[in-house]
């Protein structure tokens, strides 16, 4: 039933450009009382720079683990995960989070900005956890607010905003840093169809632009703007087209 | 940032804070205060014990401190043994005993000291003039009140009665020429000073040549201690105390006082603590997620434990600073219910205010603070984030 990419060896001679992300065999076990979920069981995958995935599949299909095994936030029970070639089940604490910070932006369903922040504030804030000097931030947080349309909101406070607006806010806030690869668990888990397509557009724009783009979604529309989608379904990837 | 952000958090809720700060105060104040009192009543006693400088008290052998009664004989004898001694520097003898001024058919009555006029070794002059004549007297607010007299007035004393010759004993007119503070006295009762030679013959011939006790001063650079032990042992009728005997004495008997105050001092950091670690600790937790937001955004554990314990940090800054100022107050309050206290000397403090002490202990109670946070922040930054971000967008 399983079907599984067998995975080009690495090498020199591959003709494909180097993976940005590597999954090999991952298992994920979450013990559970007496009895273990296993919410990963042998999932395989590459994401290449410049890729722009959908990951889809029904609840509790193990995508949002995925997800955060690819965002360095949690790490395989079994397998390797591979983010621009480093093992991040590797890496200690320190060096997951330096990594986080540098190479990984993340976007999550509910927008979870710093509610006593403004809009401008909230975009510096891993730019200034990143040493970045303070004129600096400012005027990279003043374009990347202007890029996802909210250069005249820098001031307001996340209160201010509509759900769609904070969910661009957090989307400029996780380009803060230049990440080459971009996650998103259900960024339009909680918007309306609307709202939702500004951030699909956004979302394409910006790999055009090069990042690497990786969303898990419900949404079909989200889905659809997606180069290619990974079905997963209790644990596994049961459909990856190639890439 | 993380400045901003930890004060962003604090404004978040400022009925709590406010409350927060309040209580972190009012923990403080009650440190203050213990400390306060711990070491203030001591140091009353020192500079009680110190005034003027007389580091020794020659009083009679087998009596208590203070007792009026009770009298040396043949002072003069004794001060011109003490005079021997060049450790000793100066002296002063007293004689107290009960004068009684009369008024038309009234014989009011005050405590008196015949004292040595070149030294002011028991008052203080406020206004006025010494005892520099025989007749002349001064006393404290308390005996101008009650006697209801003026500087300047003559005064009929007397100190005593004899009921077969149906006279008064030691009657003299004395003119009131200065008033003072009393050192060893309380300041709500009467007292008086007279030359020493017209307090003796006041007295009649039973206080001839006799004093209450005599405060010697040592040099400086010779121990009391020893100077103490040659008193006792030259003169035998007395027991002689030094400054710092008497201390130890005070010390030993307060012993309890002070564990008391110790004991509060460390219940009220306890207590600010525990209100730092609950507000910190409610605070963090209705925070878990974005917690987890800034740790998947590569923001380090110790950046986030560092904002919270700012929080504490602040907190417990603020509230000490109001502790302070509550502190001082309740003290200076407390003070003035407790000096009020019959048979107390003017001169003594149950609290005192020293600077360095009142640092260290509210120091102390920002460390607690810096711990209470500590601990909370440790915990929430070390949530597993993945599993946190999952909780929190089920809640
Ligand atoms: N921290 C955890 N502890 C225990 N079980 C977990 C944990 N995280 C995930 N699981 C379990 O692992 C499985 C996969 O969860 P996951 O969140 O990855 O699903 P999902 O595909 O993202 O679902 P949804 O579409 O509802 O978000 C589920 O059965 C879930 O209950
Ligand atoms: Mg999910």
């Amino acid at each position: 039933m399983t079907v599984t990419d067998t995975l080009p060896a690495p090498g020199p001679n591959a003709r494909k450009p180097e993976p940005i992300v590597r999954v090999r065999d991952a298992y994920r076990d979450y013990p559970m009382g007496k009895e273990t979920v296993h919410a990963l069981r042998g999932v395989s995958l590459e994401i290449a720079p410049c890729d722009n995935v959908a990951i889809v599949g029904p609840s509790g299909c193990g995508k949002s683990t995925l997800l955060n095994l690819m965002g360095v936030v949690d790490r395989p029970s079994r397998g390797q995960v591979l983010i621009e070639g480093r093992d991040a089940g590797a890496m200690r604490d320190r060096e997951a989070t330096e990594f986080r910070l540098r190479h990984i932006g993340f976007v999550f369903q509910r927008f979870y900005l710093m509610a006593m922040l403004t809009a401008r504030e909230n975009v510096e804030l891993p730019m200034a956890e990143a040493g970045v000097a303070s004129a600096e931030r400012a005027a990279r947080a003043r374009e990347l607010l202007d890029y996802v349309g909210l250069g005249a909101r820098e001031r307001h406070r996340p209160g201010e905003l509509s759900g769609g607006e904070q969910q661009r806010v957090a989307i400029a806030r996780a380009l803060a840093n230049r990440p080459a690869l971009l996650l998103a668990d259900e960024p339009t888990g909680e918007l309306d169809v609307r709202t939702g397509a500004e951030i699909i557009d956004l979302f394409r724009r910006l790999n055009r632009d090069g990042t690497a783009v990786v969303v898990v979604t419900h949404d079909a529309e989200l889905a659809a703007a997606a180069w290619r989608t990974i079905h997963m379904r209790d644990g596994q990837i049961v459909s990856q087209p190639a890439r | 940032m993380i400045r901003a952000l930890a004060a962003a958090s604090l404004r978040r809720h400022p009925a709590r804070t406010a409350l927060a700060i309040l209580g972190v105060a009012v923990a403080g104040a009650l440190l203050l205060d213990m400390v306060m009192l711990g070491s203030g009543m001591r140091e009353s006693f020192r500079r009680f014990l110190l005034v003027q400088n007389f580091q020794l008290r020659i009083a009679p052998k087998g009596t208590l401190p203070m007792d009026t009664e009770a009298t040396i004989d043949s002072a003069s004898a004794i001060l011109r043994t003490l005079h021997t001694n060049p450790d000793i520097v100066a002296v002063t003898p007293v004689l107290g005993a009960q004068i009684h001024v009369l008024q038309g058919a009234r014989a009011l009555t005050s405590f008196a000291v015949g004292i040595d006029q070149s030294t002011e070794a028991d008052y203080q002059l406020e206004t006025g003039a010494n005892v520099a004549l025989p007749d002349r007297i001064v006393a404290n607010a308390a005996f101008f009140k009650v006697m209801h007299v003026a500087i300047g007035d003559t005064v009929d004393a007397v100190t005593g009665f004899d009921p077969q010759l149906r006279t008064y004993v030691g009657r003299r007119k004395l003119v009131l020429v200065g008033q003072g503070r009393f050192f060893y006295t309380s300041a709500e009762q009467p007292v008086a000073a007279v030359p020493l030679a017209t307090m003796q013959a006041m007295g009649g011939p039973q206080r001839a040549d006799r004093v209450s006790l005599v405060l010697a001063r040592v040099r400086d650079s010779a121990n009391a201690d020893s100077a103490a032990a040659w008193v006792d042992r030259v003169i035998p009728r007395v027991t002689t105390i030094s400054t710092d005997a008497a201390l130890r004495q005070v010390d030993e008997r307060m012993g309890y006082f002070r564990q008391l105050a110790v004991i509060l001092a460390a219940v009220s950091l306890v207590v600010g603590f525990l209100l730092v670690t609950t507000l910190v600790t409610v605070s963090v937790n209705e925070r878990l997620g974005e917690i987890a937001v800034m740790r998947a955004i590569g923001v380090r554990r110790g950046r986030i434990v560092q904002q919270i314990v700012l929080e504490g940090v602040a907190l417990s800054l603020i509230g000490a600073a109001g502790g302070l100022a509550l502190g001082l107050v309740t003290a200076r309050y407390l003070n003035a219910i407790l000096s009020d206290f019959p048979g107390l000397p003017s001169t003594f403090h149950f609290f005192l205010f020293q600077p360095v002490a009142a640092v260290r202990s509210l120091g102390l109670l920002v460390l607690a603070g810096i711990l209470a946070g500590a601990y909370p922040a440790w915990r929430a930054a070390s949530l597993p984030i993945a599993g946190t971000l999952r909780r929190e967008a089920i809640a």
